[in-house]
């Protein structure tokens, strides 16, 4: 397992360097000067001619590459004129505002996602069914960030249970309950659309697998159904089920964008929003590449539980 | 008469064991390991064998779908190299290749007509009117009716579809088939049908048969010469008669004895 | 969407509509589509205010207020006007994006996937990359270099989605590349590129046109999403997304403003879903045939059959007059019509019939193990020592298997549980009977390995199945039904998957096994030499009836029913060498027309 574990790791690093030289590349797709774009109104002789030659933005793109991949190596990620701050400060001080929320968010989607999965394929056509099914389409058809402002209407206005927005209250708050009451809103919005996802998959997956051979073999050795359907069944279908929690860590963490807006959550997702009407791009290329690393990371996770849950797949 | 359809000298492939993009090597599998057979012209060659023994990558190799990792072949006195320099043509017109699987060999989404229109126009070079008149040759040949052109493959039965892949396999007017398992997918009395269609065809075509098998009594009911495959290699070749009657090798012996036969709950 | 429709459907397209529309869900969701695809459509021609002349003194009014259906905005703009003419411009971003991006992904995936090899793994390695970004994010730092904008938003969103096709294209592809009517093609003369776009892309259209229409929506909702941020629509252009973003600043003054564009977004995204699941199950064959529906426990059996529920003095097991078929909708289709025969203690009996025959589904009858739905025993009892089976409760049933009749099946690859170590898999089946301490039933099972034939038992007993090869595996299956002792084991075409050789072996195995335990068996089989070999007697099924049954000596030496005899005749023997074919010759000559029909 453990040298499974390192091979994983292993892998992962061009997966990264990939990961850097796309946000690079998009960066160098900007038209026009890249000084003036990068530097916008804080144009000055002198700042351009300080971001020209830190960034070397004058030399080829190779050149230019090497360049900005060991300054990320050394933790400089640049600098936002705008915010007037190292790039990294202001991503790390967000980045953990944004874990709580979104990892928050994927634990909920993957509890109630795969439930609701399951219970939808054990009584496939029978009424919860049908239930489940129509509310994962709800779930699946609802823009989050509408849905988010319907929870502000209901929870904060009309019935005053939960605050609109922010992490913690201004005056008098700060510790975990208050973080928690901050929380429910924007997570469970989050949450929702996500739900809907892993939901359907698992129903789909449970279907498949409930179908093979040797759940008929289960049967025949005389196994209860119960048996049958978790020890048996769900446990094959959770090897499908598990990348598609990997991948449901991507829609929350891109999810987080709209929710932490619409719910001034102070994370990553509002940060960027803001870095990119503001044309703040090298704040923008920090905080993509930095959430970009943990989404591979988690990923990376789902992996090893799958290898874990399927030994064919560590040969 | 008396040349050679097939020869095939001191021929390997192995799978994998390239360089992958990121570091380490693929697992090395040597399917086929130094094989050299001949097929007269007018013969049955069969090639026998168990799963993995290399049979079918042989067979592919005979029609261009995989490439030899060393060794020669000549089709029909021709070098096989040298033909698929020529383009992916010329290996068609020459031999042709007839699936274990008939259903899975013919696209669900094209009728008959189509399915044989392909190699009427592309190998034998038939113009429009010309093709439609060589379908119901060849149909009549497979003896499938005439309404069988404007059909979809899923409304056949196993053994129509193998008549029918036969047909194409006739239809570039090849005159050495490779056939890999082609009755193995079928139930006993289709597969009886097939292979007396076979042999008929052979005669009325003047065909060359590679007959690949993994089964001894159909080998023995339709081949002229028999070669035994065993992980990559052949083992024994030798006339049939012969081969069934006095086996020389370990593993030959034991693949007969291992054959069902119906005799045995007679003998008690 | 015509061109998505397989040609056995095109015979049947009207009932494919007529399923649609029977599923309700579907129906509401194209109903709700037309309407709104109507008023977008129509917007220019309604008389509607122009959406974009502001009227500051009549700003925010509410709906239902006169002249304004749908009250007012923020600059006192229309919103009923407003609505449409965003619905039509989230609309057709939304529908660009999805084509943009299906076709760049089908052409990446369909390309990699037939190509295969250094190709495939470079493309594919790209679009990992592409996919380990967290979806909007990539979205937005494209946004972030082209500027904002319609447009820009539109490409970022297309470009986003163009690995998710070319992953699900490439799956696909790889999987029909691999189906032998490609290397056919090839043989027929095709070259490449012919076989990719005239071969392979014609069975993948189906999928790319299921992909689109579950993707549409998805895409709808992520452009409006960026409109939503500012990033999309810029004033005075509008779509959904950015009417309900500057609707936002009024949310708790003016709820409306922001509400009714979301709600549009909802019912549009909503209905091009429930639409999209509607034509997905049409199209997907295996939903259509009941392929995956969930199997009950026991195959559901009809209450009123003629026989007893008990019948003293019976053989060990007698089967009577059973009747299994298939439902599809409101007809039956009979695949075991009225099959009856008896097995008696230490007794082999062979069931031996060409495929489609029902033997199978006979075997899988005994103990209700046909899935259901589709399947149903509607006539018939099994007898087991003088009890019916089919009158029990479905725990009764379930008590039975694998402790009085137990089943080994054909292929013990896809038989076994792939995740479970073997030993754990034949100790499950001990301790489903019996209360047992884990330890105890691991000792049994590694016992029972020895029994079977596996040398090594104690290392092999912590091996997965795919680490053993298929004689081995197919000895963990007969070990597992012998687990409890039963009184009959049912043998599915148990070496049918395995090699001459290691059939001889296992037919062995089982010989040895009946000799040694006084077993009564039970063998479905296609191969007249398999029956030779084990069977006491043989019962001969054709076309879900037994035509024959008697001593396998003298049915193989004299049968009796002309399809028994041609059976035989059929079986090359070892020995004949070409005079089989003479021999077989005459019993087609008549027929040769008709073919095997």
């Amino acid at each position: 397992m453990t040298a499974y574990i390192i091979k994983r790791l292993l892998t992962a690093i061009p997966v990264i360097i990939g990961l850097s030289v796309i946000v690079f590349l998009i960066m160098a797709m900007i038209p026009g000067d890249p000084a003036l774009a990068i530097l916008g109104s804080y144009a000055t002789p002198e700042n351009v001619e300080r971001i020209n030659r830190d960034l070397g933005l004058d030399r080829p793109l190779p050149e230019q590459y090497l360049i900005w991949i060991t300054n990320l190596l050394q933790g400089d990620f640049g600098r936002s004129y705008i915010l007037n701050r190292p790039v990294i400060d202001e991503v790390l001080e967000r980045l953990g505002a944004t874990m709580i929320l979104a990892g928050t968010a994927l634990v909920l989607c993957s509890i109630f996602g795969i439930l609701a999965g399951v219970v939808s394929a054990v009584r496939q056509f029978g009424w919860t069914d049908r239930v489940v099914t129509f509310f994962v389409l709800i779930g699946i058809s609802m823009p989050a960030f509408w849905l988010g402002l319907i929870f502000i209407l209901l929870f904060a206005v009309q019935w005053r249970i939960l605050p609109a927005s922010g992490m913690y209250a201004v005056y008098g708050g700060g510790d975990l309950s208050d973080l928690i009451r901050h929380l429910i809103l924007p997570a469970a919005t989050l949450a929702i659309v996500a739900t809907g996802v892993v939901a359907r998959l698992t129903r789909a997956a449970m279907l498949e697998v409930l179908r093979q051979d040797f759940v008929r073999t289960a049967r025949a050795k005389g196994l209860d159904e119960r048996a049958v359907v978790y020890r048996h069944a769900l446990r094959a279908a959770l090897v499908s089920i598990i990348p598609v929690i990997g991948v449901q860590a991507g829609f929350v963490l891109g999810g987080s964008v709209y929710i932490e807006t619409v719910f001034q959550w102070p994370g990553l997702g509002a940060m960027l929003v803001k870095a990119v009407s503001t044309r703040d791009l090298l704040l923008v290329q920090g905080g993509v590449l930095v959430a970009a690393a943990l989404y591979v990371l988690v990923n990376l996770a789902a992996d090893v539980a799958q290898a874990m849950l399927d030994p064919r797949l560590k040969s | 008469m008396s040349g050679n359809a097939i020869v095939i000298d001191n021929i390997t492939k192995t799978f994998g064991g390239t360089r992958r993009l990121f570091g380490g090597r693929t697992h090395a599998v040597h399917a086929v390991r130094g094989v050299s057979i001949k097929v007269a012209e007018g013969e049955t060659l069969a090639v026998v064998g168990e799963s993995g023994s290399g049979k079918s990558t042989l067979a592919r190799m005979l029609v261009g779908l995989e490439r030899p990792t060393s060794g020669h072949m000549a089709i029909d006195g021709r070098d096989a190299a040298e033909l698929a320099g020529t383009g992916p043509r010329a290996f068609g017109r020459m031999i042709q290749y007839v699936f274990q699987d008939p259903v899975a060999s013919l696209n669900p989404r094209k009728t008959v007509e189509q399915i044989l229109d392909v190699p009427l126009r592309l190998l034998a070079g038939h113009g429009g009117p010309d093709r439609k008149r060589r379908m119901h040759q060849l149909l009549d040949a497979v003896q499938m009716p005439k309404d069988t052109l404007e059909r979809y493959p899923h409304e056949f039965s196993g053994g129509q579809a193998q008549r029918i892949a036969i047909a194409r396999a006739l239809a570039a007017s090849a005159r050495i088939l490779v056939l890999d398992e082609p009755v193995s997918a079928l139930d006993v009395s289709v597969q009886a049908q097939v292979l007396i269609l076979l042999e008929d065809l052979k005669a009325e075509f003047a065909l060359s048969y590679l007959f690949i098998s993994h089964d001894l009594a159909v080998v023995e009911s339709i081949s002229d010469r028999v070669a035994v495959m065993y992980q990559g290699q052949v083992v024994e070749t030798g006339p049939s008669e012969r081969l069934f009657a006095s086996p020389q090798h370990e593993y030959t012996k034991t693949l007969l004895m291992s054959a069902p036969r119906l005799d045995h709950a007679r003998a008690g | 969407m015509s061109v998505a429709i397989a040609p056995e459907i095109r015979s049947t397209r009207l009932t494919s509509w007529q399923l649609l529309m029977t599923n309700r869900l579907a129906a509401a969701g194209l109903f709700v589509l037309v309407a709104i695809l109507l008023l977008a459509a129509l917007a220019p021609w309604l008389p509607l205010p122009n959406p974009n002349i502001t009227d500051q003194p009549n700003r925010l009014h509410p709906p239902f207020s006169p002249g304004h259906l749908l009250g007012t905005d923020h600059l006192g703009r229309d919103i009923l006007s407003r609505l449409l003419w965003g619905t039509r411009v989230s609309i057709l971003v939304g529908l660009s994006a999805t084509a943009i991006a299906a076709f760049f992904g089908s052409l990446i995936g369909l390309v990699a996937g037939y190509t295969g090899g250094r190709v495939d793994d470079v493309m594919m390695r790209l679009i990992d990359m592409l996919m380990a970004f967290p979806y909007i994010l990539l979205a937005l730092a494209i946004v972030a270099v082209l500027g904002p904008g319609l447009l820009n938003a539109l490409y970022a969103i297309a470009l986003v989605n163009i690995p998710f096709f070319a992953r699900n294209i490439r799956g696909v592809t790889l999987s029909i590349r691999h189906r032998e009517f490609v290397d056919a093609a090839r043989l027929s003369g095709k070259g490449h590129t012919a076989v990719l776009f005239t071969e392979v892309l014609p069975n993948v259209l189906p999928v790319i046109v299921i992909t689109m229409s579950t993707t549409v929506g998805w895409m709808i909702l992520e452009t409006a999403g960026l409109s939503f941020l500012g990033l999309g629509a810029q004033p005075p252009q509008a779509d959904l997304g950015s009417m309900l973003g500057q609707g936002r600043a009024q949310l708790f003054t003016a709820p409306h403003v922001s509400m009714i564009p979301g709600l549009m977004i909802f019912a549009l995204v909503m209905s091009i879903n429930l639409l999209g699941d509607g034509v997905r199950d049409v199209l997907d064959p295996r939903l259509r045939s009941g392929a995956l529906n969930r199997p009950m426990p026991v195959t559901s059996i009809e209450r009123e059959r003629e026989q007893p529920a008990e019948r003293p003095g019976a053989a060990l097991l007698e089967v009577d007059g059973l009747e299994t078929g298939f439902r599809s909708g409101r007809s039956l289709t009979l695949a075991v019509k009225g099959v009856s025969f008896r097995l008696d203690r230490g007794e082999c009996l062979g069931l031996i019939g060409e495929s489609g025959s029902g033997k199978s589904v006979t075997a899988l009858s005994l103990l209700g193990l046909v899935a259901s739905p589709p399947g149903v025993i509607r006539n018939g009892a099994v007898y087991l020592g003088g009890r019916d089976v089919l009158a029990q409760s479905e725990q009764q049933i379930i008590a039975q298997r694998g402790a009085r009749v137990a089943y080994v099946f054909q292929d013990p690859l896809t038989t076994l549980h792939p995740l479970y170590r073997v030993a754990d898999q034949i100790a499950e089946a001990i301790t489903a009977h019996n209360a047992l301490g884990a330890s105890e039933a691991h000792a049994r099972a590694v016992a029972l390995m020895e029994t079977v034939g596996i040398r090594n038992a104690r290392e092999r007993a912590s091996a997965y199945p795919h680490e053993l090869s298929g004689g081995q595996r197919q000895r963990i299956g007969i070990a597992m039904a012998l687990a409890n002792d039963p009184d009959v084991i049912v043998a599915d075409e148990p070496t049918t998957a395995l090699d001459v050789t290691v059939q001889a072996r296992i037919l062995d195995l089982l010989r040895t096994l009946r000799r040694e335990r006084g077993l009564a068996l039970l063998l479905i089989t296609h191969d007249f030499g398999v029956v030779a070999q084990v069977c006491d007697r043989v019962a001969v099924m054709k076309d879900g009836e037994i035509v024959e049954q008697g001593d396998t000596r003298a049915v193989l030496d004299a049968p009796r029913h002309d399809y028994t005899r041609r059976l035989i005749a059929c079986v090359p023997e070892l020995g004949q060498g070409r005079r089989f074919l003479d021999n077989v010759r005459p019993l087609f000559a008549p027929q040769r027309q008709e073919t095997e029909a």
